[in-house]
């Protein structure tokens, strides 16, 4: 059964060109890496507890990422697309600033907030005798720092193109402005939330500086993949591409089974 | 409240004195269960209007409801969804998310009607529409009759105080256009409440309303039953809707219809006044006459119906210099009443 | 796919921008010697292990004084890392690593020239925040498990050595953190984000009064060799050769004695 096109002729090449140069510049360096890899390693080096903590705790500690985008980031998208108060601006565009700070930086930031002698971790220390570095919750605080930002604009966008003609159309049918989010607002920008969190999750495996800065580098509680890639790099680095290979292989494997499902844009 | 005869004059179903700075400034007050068309050219501020009235535009003015005030300058107005309001917007903004029976459920859900009950109201609805057999589909789904119907199902399910329709009939084919007014008639009838309805057709105004508020540049231009606005039109808007030739002076206006008026090539004799040289614009069939447009050297355009064997007589088309006359006996003179406003009788 | 902001990024990039500037305006890691004219000068570039930050920035400092129109530039990072680089067959003309397996891994890869030579070696000590916040007394202490101690990754030499000591001081508690250079270990000590750390007698040296340091027993058991040598792919090598010779030398030796670092 073959769908009738329009008759709208050959794409330009001024077009094709690019398309076909940047299409080789993103995929020439995984389909080296794929090469590259001792592939008989890859099965032992899965079986060893190194890895396995890594990957566990990769795995973990970025849905605890996209968890708290969802419960956190949402409200704040939604406050910024859709309430006017003063200040709403400079909010805006500091939410933004994760985005564009170098990771290690972002860690260095979190040290001076949140470490043992930072602005809020001293008091957590001296009050409570709660320190957060070296800590798996550290690592998940790291990630959503650098992740949250992604989620929020990618949210705040779906907010935005789905119009607040609705929230007036729930009004006058009597709606309360929490109803109005949770059956009108919230179905509408389902995609927007999805794709938030793919970026968010995305984004959370792939984290390194601001974790190996703020939270610490020790198997178990806050090595995470790429951290013990990182290191392998100053060992043997046959093992550190190997193991590359096998969070590549998960990362495409859990995208490819996400995305006709989620991340396709209506 | 004490059984007994009611004192004191009748409360209006509608009083709105309101001030939207740049897009709308209006007072006037109507009886209750009054089906009130507004016309008005675009962008003279009927929506705005409608949107006023609902509470979407914040404090602006005083509106009142059934006597119950929903906003009165100086103090805060009520919030739209304590507003007992049904609209129904242009291009009907149905949840896209939601089936046509939720849609309509939605509204006495969101005001605390458990689900099946609000179910039940809004099957009920979507059969006096005659559309209870796509309550499962989803907006995306309908056409535009259909998707109207709903839309107008989804206002009166709240069993609103006041009705505000903003152009119902709106890119509606002409046949679905026509019974969708009829059962729309049929329903106002039996509202209780005040109706708001907005549209660019004379015949919704004539044949659905029993008042008329012709809004224009942002102000009320003329409130009154639709007879009588339709046989003095204060606006040219009005007077081109109703096929009518104005001509204003200052307060007072002139109003003949087109078939009224003679077309001829040389300068006609008689009163000088009621005399127009001009050019043809366009022509158009118009029942068993030709209608046609001309642009006069006074700058107004004035309607002319001729037979179509004088039309070929006189070689009447695009572009030709005619002459325009009346007899003074065919022409009507009426001059224009102050912008009509609430005088308030009683508290506001 | 969807609008996202350009305003918001562009207000979010500048604020970005001005928080970095003064960090990447007095960043560490390598260090860009101002170069005088390079016209009849020459230009080498120094890979060093991070431990050689301090003596090498003023080896280069001398060295350039010597040479008028020379510039070298230095690049500080764990020995492992500079090997790498070297083997891959980065731009540079001298390798010093703080151990001789790291330089070894260089020879394997054809990367040196001529040496190594053993220009100094170094030995571990446990260091504490100024004030020892902690109360660490002896090497023992960090067995408490209450103390959130930190040590190289194992791949790195002070990491190697470091995971000696604790073996032999029969230590089962372990760290807190495993940073990828000697340089984090340090930094975590003197920021008080950890109690305590295993650097070198140098780092501590260099560090001055932000650490105190405590004798790791058996310390001296455990010596770390330092090797340089010239790389294959060096531009000049007579010129790499004499900053190796500067190194070398009494007066480059003193430097190194200041440091703390023992005898070649």
């Amino acid at each position: 059964m073959t769908r009738a096109r329009p008759s709208l002729g050959a794409p330009p090449a001024l077009l094709v060109a690019p398309a076909a140069l940047a299409s080789v510049f993103l995929v020439l360096p995984l389909v080296a890496l794929v090469i590259d890899t001792p592939w008989s390693q890859l099965w032992g080096l899965l079986g060893t507890e190194r890895v396995r903590q890594a990957l566990w705790l990769s795995a973990i500690t970025s849905l605890a990422t996209v968890a708290i985008c969802l419960v956190f980031g949402t409200p704040l998208a939604w406050l910024l697309a859709r309430v006017e108060f003063p200040g709403r601006g400079v909010l805006r565009a500091l939410v933004v600033v994760p985005l564009v700070l170098p990771p290690v930086v972002a860690g260095v930031a979190l040290v001076s907030a949140l470490g043992r002698n930072g602005l809020v971790g001293g008091a957590l220390d001296d009050l409570f005798g709660y320190r957060l570095p070296y800590t798996t919750t550290a690592v998940v605080i790291a990630h959503a720092f650098v992740a949250m930002p992604f989620f929020v604009l990618a949210v705040e966008g779906a907010l935005r193109s789905t119009g607040a003609d609705f929230d007036a159309v729930a009004a006058t049918l009597g709606a309360t402005r929490w109803t109005t989010f949770r059956r009108v607002t919230l179905p509408l920008i389902l995609p927007g939330l999805m794709a938030g969190s793919a970026l968010a999750w995305a984004r959370s495996l792939g984290e390194f500086g601001a974790t190996i800065t703020f939270a610490g580098n020790y198997p178990g509680t806050t090595q995470t993949m790429p951290s013990l890639i990182y290191t392998e790099l100053q060992g043997d680095v046959e093992v550190a591409r190997t193991i590359s290979m096998i969070l590549l292989v998960v990362s495409i494997g859990v995208l490819a089974a996400l995305r006709d499902r989620w991340l396709r844009v209506p | 409240m004490a059984a007994g005869p009611v004192t004191g004059p009748p409360v209006p179903g509608l009083r709105v004195d309101v001030d939207v700075p740049g897009r709308l400034r209006a007072a006037f007050e109507v009886p209750r269960g009054s089906v009130v068309a507004v016309l008005g050219p675009n962008g003279a501020g009927k929506s705005t209007l409608l949107h006023a009235v609902a509470g979407l535009l914040g404090d602006i003015g005083a509106v009142a409801v059934d006597g119950e005030t929903w906003s009165a300058a100086g103090s805060t107005s009520r919030l739209v969804r304590e507003r007992r309001i049904g609209m129904a917007f242009q291009g009907q903004s149905l949840f896209p998310h939601l089936s046509a029976e939720a849609n309509v459920a939605f509204g006495p859900r969101s005001r605390g009607v458990d689900a099946s009950a609000a179910r039940a109201v809004a099957a009920d609805w979507l059969t006096r529409f005659g559309v209870a057999d796509l309550a499962a589909r989803r907006p995306g789904q309908l056409s535009g009759g259909q998707a109207q119907r709903v839309s107008l199902a989804r206002a009166l399910a709240t069993d609103p105080q006041l009705l505000l329709l903003d152009e119902p009939f709106s890119g509606l084919d002409i046949g679905v256009a026509t019974s969708l007014r009829l059962e729309l008639g049929e329903h106002l009838a039996a509202f209780a409440g005040t109706t708001l309805l907005v549209t660019h057709d004379a015949l919704d105004a004539f044949t659905l309303a029993d008042t008329v508020l012709v809004i224009d540049d942002g102000e009320v231009a003329q409130l009154g039953a639709p007879a009588d606005v339709a046989a003095r039109p204060l606006t040219e808007h009005v007077a081109r809707l109703v096929g009518l030739n104005v001509l204003r002076e200052g307060a007072q206006l002139t109003s003949f219809r087109p078939d009224a008026v003679t077309v001829s090539l040389a300068r006609p004799e008689g009163s000088a006044r009621l005399q127009w040289s001009g050019r043809v614009l366009s022509t158009a069939p118009h029942g068993d006459a030709l209608r046609a447009r001309v642009e006069t050297s006074t700058g107004a355009d004035l309607l002319a119906d001729v037979t179509p064997a004088a039309a070929v007589e006189l070689g009447l088309a695009a572009g030709r210099e005619v002459w325009l006359s009346v007899k003074a006996t065919s022409v009507q003179q009426y001059s224009a009443a102050p912008t009509p406003s609430a005088t308030p009788s009683g508290t506001p | 796919m969807y609008c996202l902001g350009m305003t918001t990024l562009r207000a979010g990039a500048l604020a970005a921008a001005l928080l970095v500037l003064p960090a990447a305006l007095t960043g560490c890691g390598s260090d860009d010697e101002p170069g005088g004219g390079g016209g009849d000068g020459g230009e080498i570039t120094v890979l060093a292990a991070a431990s050689l930050t301090e003596t090498f920035t003023e080896l280069a400092d001398d060295f350039e004084a010597d040479h008028p129109g020379v510039t070298v530039t230095l690049a500080f990072d764990s020995s492992a890392t500079l090997a790498g680089q070297a083997v891959e067959g980065a731009p540079a003309d001298v390798l010093a690593t703080a151990d001789t397996a790291t330089m070894q891994d260089a020879v394997d890869g054809g990367a040196v020239a001529a040496g190594p030579t053993t220009f100094a070696t170094n030995v571990m000590t446990l260091v504490v925040p100024a004030g020892n916040p902690a109360g660490i007394t002896s090497f023992d202490d960090l067995e408490q498990s209450d103390v959130d101690y930190v040590a190289c990754v194992e791949t790195a030499p002070c990491g190697n050595v470091g995971a000696a000591l604790l073996a032999a001081g029969a230590i089962d508690h372990e760290p807190a953190s495993l940073e990828v250079d000697v340089k984090a270990v340090l930094a975590k000590v003197t920021s008080g984000e950890a109690d305590a750390g295993l650097v070198y007698v140098t780092d501590a040296t260099a560090a001055g009064d932000q650490v105190e340091s405590i004798e790791i027993p058996e310390a001296d058991s455990q010596v770390l060799e330092y090797p340089i040598a010239v790389l294959e792919q060096a531009d000049d090598a007579d010129l790499a050769q004499e900053f190796i010779d500067l190194v070398l030398s009494s007066a480059g030796q003193d430097v190194l004695a200041t440091a703390g670092f023992g005898a070649k």
